[in-house]
């Protein structure tokens, strides 16, 4: 299954690229998804995806816990929001 | 409750904005309205630009879910968000939250909620330009001492 994973702001920067479409065999968590993107990508990544203040939402809900994520889902991580 | 939600590049023109909330119902008796500008000075540094950045879909959803929560709290007939994104210039506007009542109380209460909410959960960040370089903001513990505030 494929799931989009989209990054903003300072770690959209940091990690130099906006979105991956990642390809996962069977079903997995967002901590896996994490897991396997470090695999994929570098190590730094694990350390940037797994920091504490960064945010994740699955299907642009905030989740507080890992989760479970299905083909065709939308991963989001980002930084406390500044707007307004 | 008569919602409007945008995010946009463009600027947005305060009297339209005002007029819409005031022709929703004939039942409005209070319009409160906040507008949020760019600020030329930054902790002590001189603001060149501020580029803003969002999460389309998620920041709309955002929004929605607080306008909703400030009806469930506050008696609200109509109430708008207008953020911009894109590069603002100190003087520009950024952030429109106007809301349309009965009575004052809840127009005051519900505009107030809506921006502190606003503040730390929709999905915009913000980067200055100044002479030194650029930076992306931190939340400030104030915004979210005050959104707490509401319990």
């Amino acid at each position: 299954m494929t799931v989009k994973i989209v990054f903003f702001a300072n770690l959209r920067e940091a990690l130099g690229v906006d979105s991956v479409d990642l390809q996962v065999s069977g079903s997995s968590s967002v901590s896996a998804l994490i897991a396997q993107l470090a695999d994929q990508q570098s190590p730094e990544w694990l350390e940037m995806l797994t920091a504490e203040n960064i945010r994740v939402a699955v299907n642009q809900d905030m989740i507080n816990e890992d989760v479970d994520v299905v083909d065709g889902d939308e991963v989001a991580f980002f930084p406390p929001v500044t707007g307004g | 409750m008569e919602k409007k939600i945008q995010v946009q590049k463009e600027t947005f023109d305060l009297r339209s904005e005002y007029d819409h909330l005031r022709s929703v119902s004939l039942k409005v008796g209070a319009v409160v309205t906040f507008t949020g500008t760019v600020r030329d000075l930054n902790e002590d540094e001189s603001v060149q630009v501020l580029h803003l950045e969002h999460y389309p879909g998620m920041t709309e959803r955002e929004l929605d879910k607080i306008l909703v929560e400030a009806a469930r709290r506050w008696g609200v007939i109509a109430a708008t968000v207008i953020h911009r994104v894109g590069d603002l210039y100190p003087g520009d506007e950024i952030v429109f939250v106007g809301v349309a009542s009965q009575h004052r109380g809840d127009a005051f209460a519900a505009c107030s909620f809506v921006m502190d909410y606003l503040k730390t959960r929709a999905t915009f960040w913000k980067k200055e330009k100044t002479q030194e370089g650029e930076r992306w903001l931190t939340t400030r513990e104030s915004d979210e001492t005050a959104a707490d505030a509401w319990g």
